[in-house]
């Protein structure tokens, strides 16, 4: 290769994944490995009450007796839980940030590079009328505009804080969507989740503003075991948006997220993921391994939950947000981006379970597959006896581009009540040449024309995320295929 | 502007063009007329870049430069714009988005700033009216569920908007009633200049009536076989390619 094109290459890889620097930061860090010890830490380290430590030691104990789930399209070397970090913090002065101004400069100018506002007075001289929580490694590190969520109000917080603060609610109900045991890795998180959000909007209220957390993995080695809670009570609304990036290590870190939603009567929670965790180089070295568990209980008549997803990063996605249709008239949605390029691979979906009567669903789900990477949809739709006439509507398509990729679709449909429908429609294309000359004849280089047919392919997904954010997912679509023609 | 020497294409192997010249300066307007299967598209793909068209031998200068050497999109930012015989649909991007992208990728190119989307709305606007294409055709995806005439004049919205100096029209009339051809027609003619060129490759010489060639040549067998004034094409029109079809054999 010429030296001149090598040189471009080298430039490229950089551009590709631009968040993956790593902070210079001082972190206090627990021993590598799994045992109670270090659950006992963690526990400590967050002060956390005893029922809380119990939890998680009985979480540990089921986790102990689990087997890793084998039957996703995906592979990957088994991962040895007693060479990681469960917890790594940044240093900071003994009980932590009270305020902005107390944040090491160091981790505020990296949430400044990753483009996420935490000064409010720059949110509030943008466009963005957004709340951040930012989470770095194992801690939350700062949450904006509290005071004006509190006027409304509306608690928006690390779940360390409420432990803390609200310990009655949440105690009510983690673990109440998600339980301890429900499999492998929520079990797993459940013992040594470290941080997350805890959102709790009261009855008859519309949250003000978006809410968005923006987790980041930084230090090596380390595994990010999330836990976020939400809970929308009678006639309030809520929108809320997650962000994710790593630095680009040679090794696979590891991502074990749980999240649990709660809808009460006529309340409507939408949850929107922007994933973008490093991927890995295009040799498929490095990136993280993205095990997580979202789920949304519709438990009041007339609630609804609505996921959208745009999944880009990450080695492995392994994940599967799904909705319970527990209330009448219920409604859940499922709204996914799946990109995978180079040597990634993705299994991911969701379950709507339908339980109350009139309860409908609807599934979106538009996979992307380039390079040698792997993408696979796994939907279940399960109507039980007493869903009287509920509705599920799914769409698959899958997008190849190349010829190396693939790209699967395994639908589960169970229904045990006569009187409900469900319908699924599947199709799968490839980018044609015709219309990849088509935009280049227009002017357009290849890979402006395959982010503009990729986003056309994806914009029923896109248009349901917030305003703020869909114009950094356009972007991001074309970023992350970049490299995947010519 | 385009000078083409002795061109020899090939096509999956077989031989489409066998040493067609043409000569073609700033501000003309040329028609290539001919039978089915003379080369008329594959002349019009070789000029715009497409793969799977093998130049075997022969140069194609574009305003001094060697156009072989370039990719499409780069002929595109320097103004070379085909009028698609079949436009391609695009589902789920809007007209609009597609226009600007490709506008502003142009601009880019040729070092320019790129449109304030108040701006490009505004501008858009004006070319449309004369199109007789609505705001709703502009929402809808490129191409996707168009009739016939709609695409065609979509095609001629873009060359609007982008404002080549090369434009090539390639069968831009065909599947045109009366009404769509004379809208795309107008449009077309509206477009000429002193500096941009036009060749235009018809079955048929009704599109001619809306822009007069200065001159028309008869490409059969994959060669230009004779090259006349514009009545040359109504004298194709009384008597056929017949003629030229057994020449050529």
């Amino acid at each position: 290769m010429p030296a001149v094109d090598e040189t471009l290459d080298q430039v490229k890889s950089v551009e590709k994944y631009k968040y993956g620097f790593v902070t210079d930061i001082e972190a206090e860090t627990a021993p590598k490995g799994l045992s109670e010890e270090i659950i006992h830490f963690i526990s400590r380290k967050k002060n956390e009450p005893k029922w809380l430590l119990e939890w998680r030691l009985k979480a540990f104990e089921r986790w102990l007796d689990m087997k890793e789930p084998d039957w996703a399209m995906i592979g990957y070397p088994s991962i040895d839980y007693q060479d990681a970090y469960y917890y790594s913090a940044p240093k900071t002065s003994e009980d932590g940030p009270e305020s902005l101004e107390d944040v090491d400069p160091e981790l505020l100018a990296t949430y400044e590079k990753l483009g996420i506002p935490l000064h409010e007075q720059e949110v509030l001289a943008g466009v963005k009328n957004v709340a951040v929580d930012a989470v770095f490694d194992s801690v939350s590190v700062a949450t904006t505009f509290k005071e004006t969520l509190a006027e409304h109000g509306v608690i928006f917080c690390p779940i360390s804080e409420a432990v803390q603060s609200h310990p009655e609610l949440v105690q009510k109900y983690i673990g109440s969507v998600v339980p301890v045991s429900d499999n492998y890795f929520a079990a797993l998180n459940s013992a040594v989740f470290t941080d997350g959000s805890f959102v709790f909007i009261p009855k008859g209220v519309r949250c003000p503003m978006e809410l968005s957390t923006y987790f980041r993995i930084n230090a090596a080695n380390t595994g990010q075991f999330e836990r976020t809670l939400i809970i929308a009570e009678d006639d309030s609304y809520v929108s809320y948006l997650e962000g994710c990036t790593a630095p680009m290590r040679d090794e696979n870190q590891l991502h074990a997220a749980v999240v649990e939603l709660v809808a009460l009567e006529n309340a409507e929670i939408k949850y929107s993921t922007v994933q973008n965790w490093y991927p890995g180089d295009e040799n498929g070295v490095g990136g993280i391994y993205n095990f997580v568990t979202k789920r949304g209980a519709c438990r009041g008549n007339k609630s609804k939950i609505s996921w959208t997803q745009v999944e880009t990063g990450s080695a492995i996605t392994w994940k599967y947000p799904s909705c319970i249709l527990q209330g009448d008239e219920s409604r859940g949605e499922f709204y996914s981006v799946a990109i995978t390029n180079n040597f990634q691979q993705a299994d991911t979906g969701t379950k709507m379970i339908h339980i109350g009567k009139n309860t409908s669903s609807r599934i979106i789900s538009k996979g992307i597959s380039a390079g040698k990477s792997k993408s696979t949809y796994r939907g279940l739709v399960s109507m039980m006896p007493k869903a009287e006439k509920s509705r599920n509507y799914t769409q698959c398509d899958s997008l190849l581009i190349g010829s190396e990729c693939s790209a699967h679709t395994i639908p589960y449909i169970e229904s045990r009540n006569s009187s409900a429908t469900t319908e699924h429609e599947a199709t799968t294309s490839k980018i044609a040449d015709e219309q990849l000359f088509y935009c280049r004849q227009r002017g357009m280089s290849e890979e402006e024309a395959v982010a503009l047919i990729v986003n056309g392919f994806c914009r029923e997904v896109l248009q349901e995320l917030p305003m703020e954010f869909a114009v950094e997912a356009q972007k991001l679509v074309g970023i992350s295929l970049e490299g995947s023609v010519g | 502007m385009l000078s083409i020497e002795n061109l020899h294409v090939c096509v999956d192997g077989k031989q489409i063009l066998t040493g067609l010249d043409l000569e073609l300066k700033g501000g003309e307007v040329h028609a290539i007329m001919g039978p089915n299967g003379s080369g008329k598209s594959t002349l019009s793909y070789v000029l715009s870049g497409r793969e799977g068209y093998e130049v075997t031998s022969g140069k194609i200068l574009y305003q001094g430069e060697n156009l072989l050497e370039m990719d499409p999109e780069e002929r595109a930012g320097k103004g070379l714009f085909l009028a698609f015989q079949y436009p391609v649909e695009i589902p789920g991007v809007s007209s609009m988005n597609f226009l600007k992208t490709a506008a502003n990728s142009i601009r880019k190119f040729r070092g320019e700033a790129e449109f304030d989307a108040m701006d490009f709305v505004k501008f858009v606007r004006e070319a449309t009216k004369k199109l007789n294409i609505t705001d709703d055709m502009l929402k809808r995806s490129v191409n996707s569920g168009f009739s016939g005439g709609e695409k065609k004049r979509n095609e001629v919205l873009q060359m609007a908007v982008l404002e080549p100096t090369l434009c090539i029209l390639d069968e831009t009339d065909s599947g045109l009633d009366v009404d769509a051809l004379r809208v795309v027609g107008e449009g077309i003619s509206a477009l000429k200049s002193k500096t941009r060129s036009f060749l235009v490759i018809t079955h048929y010489p009704r599109i001619l009536e809306y822009i007069v060639p200065d001159r028309v040549h008869v490409l059969a067998s994959g060669k230009i076989v004779k090259t006349g004034n514009n009545d040359l094409a109504h004298e194709l029109e009384k008597t056929g390619y017949s003629e030229y079809m057994i020449d050529a054999a």
